[in-house]
């Protein structure tokens, strides 16, 4: 528990199903790690939403500064060679 | 074999009611739980209870052949015909009281279904095995939290103690045996053959969380027989308040 009385903030990541990554889907309040995911299985997996769940303290996360914005993402705007858009997907392929 | 189908609802009524009661009591949290977490926690237990006293209670119903369904029973039987342990139908209290109310409880009710996933009855094995996973999830939270506020700060430690002994002399009243003829037909378990599994479950997590376990002393029973607290009456006032103003009435 922090000094304010509150508990830690976690970040929680949900794989909806096997094959597919693990999503943020949003955060729980929690004493500790194992706290957490029960927190998040609660709060996120009632309706049968995953087969998996992550939990990340949030303050471990390093966020690029709103600020900065301009400098990290405009200069792709105008690159759309960058997008691998230029050939045929076969339908058969469901996740890229 | 000696059990009739009477037998096997009474059975069915006394594994409904513990259910369907402390669904009823944990709901009391919904909106007013200490975090969102925590409310969402307990409603999510709540829910599973009165899903396995739905399944309980019309299977009974369906026994018995008069006529009632889950609801009928759920709603329309006062105090005495009720046969739930005592220990579901004690008040919330605090967190504290709660958690260590549905740390004994959800013990207790994951080793019985554990064992009536056996039953020579199988609608009532199907029940139980379905059961046994919602309260092992139930059992396994309850735990974690008897730690985190027994080995917490010294408030949290206090009333999860204080909790603990208040819900402690309802415990043996879950080990009475039910009715011999349905253990001789295989029906129902005595719980007795799993009390040694019982109490090395509570005591492991008792020590974790650096908590004494309560002396024995005499133990409250009778709920088995329909007599009960003072509480259970006002819970069921509650409960059944519509169907007592508006009886039968339908969405």
């Amino acid at each position: 528990m922090s000094s304010s009385g509150e508990f830690a903030l976690w970040e929680v990541f949900v794989r909806t199903r096997s094959g597919l990554n693990h999503r943020h889907v949003g955060s729980v309040h929690a004493a500790d790690a194992k706290m957490a995911i029960e927190a998040a299985r609660d709060t996120y997996t009632r309706r049968m939403e995953g087969i998996s769940l992550w939990v990340v303290p949030s303050a471990s996360i390093t966020a690029s500064d709103p600020g900065d914005a301009d400098a990290l993402f405009a200069p792709a705007e105008d690159k759309v060679y960058r997008h691998p858009t230029f050939y045929p997907i076969p339908d058969h392929i469901k996740n890229i | 074999m000696g059990a009739d189908r009477k037998d096997i609802a009474r059975y069915a009524i006394s594994l409904g009611d513990d259910s369907l009661i402390l669904g009823q009591r944990l709901g009391e949290w919904c909106g007013h739980a200490p975090t969102l977490e925590i409310d969402l926690f307990l409603a999510n237990i709540a829910l599973d209870l009165i899903g396995q006293a739905t399944l309980l209670l019309d299977y009974a119903g369906t026994l018995e052949g008069e006529g009632r369904d889950g609801d009928k029973l759920a709603f329309h039987r006062d105090v005495l015909d009720f046969t739930n342990c005592l220990l579901v139908e004690q008040p919330n209290g605090d967190f504290g009281r709660t958690i260590a109310r549905q740390f004994l409880f959800s013990n207790f009710q994951l080793l019985l279904f554990q064992a009536l996933s056996n039953s020579t009855d199988a609608t009532i094995a199907g029940i139980a095995r379905k059961a046994a996973k919602e309260v092992a999830y139930h059992a396994r939270v309850a735990s974690e939290w008897m730690v985190r506020l027994g080995d917490g700060t010294e408030e949290s430690a206090q009333r999860v103690a204080e909790g603990l002994d208040w819900s402690w002399r309802f415990v043996d009243e879950l080990f009475e045996a039910p009715d011999a003829k349905l253990i001789e037909a295989g029906v129902a378990v005595d719980p007795a053959s799993f009390r040694p599994a019982f109490d090395a479950a509570i005591d492991a997590v008792l020590r974790d969380a650096c908590l004494a376990r309560p002396a024995d002393r005499r133990a409250t029973v009778g709920g088995r027989r329909g007599h009960h607290s003072e509480h259970l009456g006002h819970l069921l006032s509650q409960m059944q308040f519509l169907q007592r103003t508006y009886p039968d009435a339908r969405w």
